[in-house]
């Protein structure tokens, strides 16, 4: 079930075991800086969404599904609910959709958090989840 | 007033599950809603016809200056007396007609909603707020015409009256738009302070020319006229409010409204004039012939509608007063006349004019309301219509413009209009009697009541119309440019004739102090002396009553005319809808062909025509291509990506062709580095990895490329492709030289930092002072998703059916 | 530069339409890329327009600073050709998925031969293969479709 057509390689799937852990925290350490350097979440969510992708043709799509253990479908909708709970607090806290809210917390690399932030990690699995939905959809093999 | 408003929606809204409930006799409760909006009218009406007027405003639309205006003033209250006071007689009639259909709360319901609308239309002040009114009231009549939406004819009549009466409201749109801007004012009570500057306006004629479309178009005149009788299909409960007292009159109030604004040319006494006496005699003479009874009606109310406007055409302070005296008139006569034709229908099965006779001994109630509406129809004294018809003929002597045509229009109307009455009150009741396909009897009391009521009303009101009715209709002259001190004279003169005529209480007398009346009227003028105006009056009844004696031989003499009304406005009409269909699909076959390409053609050539207009026309020439300005890794990259572009677009390998792609892809990354976006070309070349990954994928599983086309189409496309592409070129390069900075970038690029906290002013736009944007565009990708996973799990599970089934 | 960015999205634009007005299904999609590709390029070109010739700042305020520094690429367009990217990628994914499941379906890559009704029930892949051949294809469709002269 799922195999890349004719390309079946030992080298790509070790190589490829041994780059996702390192391109998944690349995508977040993306994602995190985003905000002052360049990154963010679409960029993050899409490297996020390559380690996967790669995996799902060195091994199989199944492979890749399981190692990611969640439906993509719901990453993508967990996504919008961060968005969107993101735009929320804005309007809940007494100013309007989307207004930004800065609580006065500040980190190293990531600098100061606030619900922009919030609003970019949803954007990130959105990007995850879409990417992850189109690919493994499209690569499964009916046949 | 906005109390009564809410009240009629409030009832409307009511009405369907009250009818459920209350069944047949529904029509009483809900004839409290118009009677509710009756009561206040009538108890401001002391005030109203003292000059008081009453204002009430909400605020609608700040930012265009547009409020929900009302005003109640002497105009207003003349056309809402009429609504409301129908509007109760319609409501007990209408429930009692219908009976136990189904649909009846559903017609309760619209009819209180044209009501609605109807009062919004006299009591707005502002022309947003009448316009949309308007419009509700041709959206409701649509409805209510097509009540029996199972019958074809019904529903191309309310088709073609919502067309006729839209289109007209579209253009009467347009000229209320055009007369706001002009006047500077949307209140149409601050608009005839400008009637210098509107009537000055070199847009004046349009100006009128729109608005008088849209009042013509309502109001039934010629040409427009023929979805008046075409509307007849609808219930008689309907054509009775609708047809005869209400919305065709919007067009008459709003001509009176507009008059000491757009009044007083010569154009607006020669339009009106010409238009109303043609259509007067139009009516007239169309009815005549008619042999539905309801048919009569409709022509007859086209002919009344046709005096209306051309009274408001003479425009002169007596001609005012003639026209509103006679809207009330018309209404206390036709619309017992249409309540007594749906009586016969309901009672005898039939409106067929020519079945019918007798019916005075099985139903004498409604033989006497029907012959006091004749009565009041042919200006009969001592009833209102006589009253009314003596200040017409005073202001039609008064005519400047087509002064004979109008005098010859309305002595021919006057005779025909008596025929019809005669045949409308004498045949059916007095003649012997006929077979009908039901037994007659008497009507129920809540078929007769409101027609019996505003008969009597009319009745009354007739000898003492000088003093009861005469102030009110002069508070409404005076809203629409009568001036106050001719009509003071009148009115005296009004009131110490009919106080005169009221003593003797004879009909001979009255009908001498009519006429003194009507001498006095004319100042004189030649055709208005004492003797002759009886004569003719007598001449006139006698004419009318030879020609409904000879009809039969009289009709069958100008049979062969009859032919012409195929190629009369309805068949121009019927042509233009017929044609506007066979073009809207030659049209929707050309343009939406379902071939991909010739829609990007048409997109295409569209975007090359309207930005190659500005860009090559108003301005120097572009400065040639500075082809040697370039950095050698620049030059390279891009002479890479084009011969990759070539590669892509020529190669007949699959493969080949996704590899350039790819490359195409890659070099667009280098060429956002280069412009200085690092997110940009960081997210590109994450993206092409994805997308070469299912290129690959899919077209391994689709077929070989193949030429579908003849070498000569290719050619054709790749010229056209390399002229699109030279636009294109010549476009950036246009817009390079042009340079200019942008208005808004600064902005982000000071406050990046300060408001968004963020160093990357990309990101910080994109989910800080964009964020809701990219809410959005996160949401496309989500139903993208969705898209792309619903479409191959659809294949899948019908491969697998179909897998298990075989 | 901004010369030869213009003449080369003047050939993405060339070669996207050109492929676009294809017949085949698969080529319109790689058109649709092409184009897309062009018209980002020109998005942030236009933009853009006169700082593309000199060395401009990435539009990231530097440590200490209060804001840009001048002269710093326009952000705006760049946020707006970011999300244009991604969602591309989405209509291309989405365009694909459509043009494997018609040809599942239906057994060609023609869109003029998708009009043929005969050809939109065939249920399997397997079925409209044994069905229609290329070749019947191609001598069946212009006469079975009214109007195909029109644009193609």
């Amino acid at each position: 079930m799922a195999r890349w057509p004719e390309m079946e390689s030992v080298i790509l799937s070790r190589a490829t075991r041994l780059m996702m852990p390192v391109l998944i925290v690349f995508s977040v350490f993306l994602l995190l800086r985003g905000h002052n350097a360049p990154g963010g979440g679409f960029v993050g969510g899409l490297i996020a969404s390559t380690a996967f992708a790669l995996l799902a043709i060195s091994d199989s799509v199944d492979v890749a599904r399981q190692t990611l253990r969640i439906e993509p479908r719901r990453v993508m909708g967990f996504g919008l609910l961060v968005a969107l709970s993101a735009g929320l607090i804005g309007l809940l806290s007494g100013g309007s959709f989307f207004e930004g809210v800065w609580p006065g917390i500040k980190l190293p690399v990531i600098g100061k958090l606030g619900t922009p932030m919030l609003f970019d990690i949803g954007v990130f699995f959105v990007v995850v989840g879409f990417t992850l939905t189109v690919v493994f959809t499209l690569l499964t093999e009916e046949d | 007033m906005f109390a009564i408003l809410a009240t009629l929606a409030l009832a409307a809204f009511l009405a369907p599950s009250l009818t459920r409930w209350a069944g047949r006799r529904c029509g009483w409760i809900l004839a409290l809603a118009p009677g509710a909006a009756l009561a206040y009218l009538v108890s401001r009406l002391p005030a109203v016809i003292d000059g008081e007027t009453f204002d009430a405003t909400v605020s609608w639309v700040p930012a265009l200056d547009v409020s929900l205006d009302l005003r109640l003033d002497g105009l207003s209250m003349v056309f809402g007396l009429l609504i409301t006071a129908m509007g109760v007689a319609t409501m007990i009639y209408a429930a009692a007609y219908i009976g136990d259909d189904q649909r009846l709360g559903r017609l309760n319901a619209t009819l209180l909603a044209f009501m609605l609308a109807m009062l919004g239309v006299v009591l707005a002040d502002d022309v947003i707020t009448l316009f949309v009114a308007w419009e509700l009231t041709g959206i409701t009549s649509y409805l209510l015409i097509g009540y029996d939406n199972h019958k074809f004819q019904a529903r191309r009549a309310a088709l073609q009256a919502l067309l006729v009466t839209g289109l007209g409201g579209l253009v009467l749109l347009v000229g209320l738009t055009m007369l706001s801007w002009i006047a500077g004012t949307t209140q149409m009570s601050a608009m005839s302070a400008a009637a210098g500057s509107v009537q000055g306006s070199p847009l004046y004629g349009v100006v009128l020319a729109m608005v008088l479309v849209g009042a013509f178009t309502k109001s039934a005149q010629f040409p427009f006229h023929f979805w008046l009788p075409g509307a007849m299909a609808a219930p008689t409960p309907v054509s009775a409010f609708l047809h005869s007292a209400t919305m065709v009159k919007a067009g008459v109030y709003l001509l009176a409204r507009m008059q000491p604004v757009l009044g007083g040319t010569e154009a607006w006494h020669t339009t009106l004039g010409v238009v109303g006496a043609t259509t007067m005699l139009l009516g007239a003479v169309m009815a005549f012939p008619q042999r539905d009874l309801k048919k009569i009606l409709a022509y007859t109310t086209v002919s009344a509608l046709g005096m209306l406007t051309m009274l408001i055409g003479i425009g002169t302070s007596a001609a005012l007063v003639a026209a509103m005296a006679y809207v009330v008139v018309h209404a206390l006569y036709k619309g017992p006349l249409f309540h007594v034709a749906g009586i016969i229908d309901h009672e005898t099965g039939t409106r067929e004019l020519s079945s019918l006779g007798g019916l005075r001994r099985t139903m004498p109630i409604t033989a006497a309301i029907a012959a006091m509406a004749a009565l009041s129809m042919a200006a009969v004294p001592p009833l209102l219509g006589a009253y009314a018809k003596q200040l017409v003929h005073a202001a039609e002597g008064e005519a400047t413009a087509a002064a004979g045509y109008i005098y010859w229009t309305a002595l021919a109307t006057g005779i025909v209009t008596t025929s019809v009455a005669v045949m409308l009150a004498v045949l059916p009741f007095w003649r012997a009697g006929r077979e009908t396909p039901k037994q007659p009897h008497e009507a129920p009391i809540s078929l007769w009541l409101g027609a019996g009521l505003l008969a009597t009303l009319a009745l009354l009101l007739g000898p003492v119309a000088g003093t009861t009715f005469r102030p009110l209709v002069d508070a409404a002259a005076r809203v629409a440019g009568a001036s106050p001190s001719e009509l003071h004279e009148e009115t005296s003169l009004g009131l110490a004739s009919t106080s005169h005529a009221a003593e003797p209480a004879s009909a001979g007398a009255l009908e001498g102090a009519a006429d003194q009346a009507h001498a006095d009227a004319d100042h004189g003028a030649e055709h208005g002396e004492h003797g002759s105006g009886t004569l003719l009056k007598l001449v006139t009844i006698a004419t009318g009553v030879l020609l409904v004696w000879r009809r039969d031989a009289l009709l069958a003499a100008v049979a062969p005319v009859g032919g012409l009304a195929r190629f009369g406005p309805e068949a121009v009409y019927r042509l233009s809808v017929i044609g506007l269909k066979s073009f809207s699909g030659v049209l929707t076959r050309f343009i939406q062909n379902g071939y991909l390409r010739s829609y990007i053609f048409v997109v295409l050539l569209a975007t090359i025509v309207l930005a190659g207009y500005p860009l090559f026309s108003d301005r120097a020439p572009l400065p040639p291509l500075a082809v040697l300005d370039i950095r050698l890794y620049e030059g390279l990259i891009v002479m890479a990506m084009l011969m990759a572009t070539l590669f892509a677009t020529g190669t007949d390998s699959r493969l080949a062709a996704v590899v350039a792609l790819g490359l195409i892809g890659i070099g667009v990354a280098i060429n956002f580095m280069i412009m200085g976006g690092p997110d940009l070309a960081m997210t590109q070349l994450a993206i092409e990895t994805l997308s070469v990954l299912l290129f690959v994928f899919i077209l391994h599983r689709l077929p070989r490329f193949e030429h579908f086309t003849s070498l000569a189409e290719r050619r054709r496309d790749l010229v056209l492709s390399l002229m699109v592409g030279a636009f294109f070129t010549s476009l950036v390069w246009g817009i390079a030289t042009e340079g200019g900075e942008s208005a808004l970038s600064p902005y982000f690029a000071e406050h990046s930092l300060s408001e968004g906290k963020g160093h990357n002013v990309v990101n910080v736009i994109l989910v800080d002072f964009r964020g809701l944007d990219t809410m959005g565009e996160i949401t496309v990708l989500a139903v993208a998703a969705l898209g792309v996973f619903g479409l191959m799990r659809l294949n899948l599970d019908k491969e697998k059916k179909n897998g298990k089934v075989a | 530069m901004v010369t030869w960015l213009a003449m080369l999205i003047g050939g993405l634009y060339a070669a996207g339409f050109y492929l676009m007005l294809r017949r085949s299904l698969i080529k319109i999609i790689l058109g649709l890329a092409i184009f897309a590709h062009g018209a980002n390029l020109m998005i942030l070109a236009a933009g853009n327009p006169r700082r593309v010739d000199v060395d401009v700042k990435i539009p990231i305020v530097p440590e200490g600073a209060e804001q840009l520094l001048q002269p710093y690429a326009d952000p705006l367009p760049q946020a707006l050709v970011l999300t244009a990217i991604v969602i591309g990628f989405g209509l291309q994914a989405f365009t694909l998925a459509l043009a494997k499941s018609v040809y599942d379906r239906m057994g060609v890559d023609d869109v003029d031969a998708m009009r043929d009704p005969d050809l939109t029930e065939p249920p399997t892949r397997r079925d409209a293969q044994e069905l229609v051949s290329h070749e019947e294809l191609d001598s069946v469709a212009p006469a079975a479709l009214p109007g195909t002269a029109v644009g193609s």
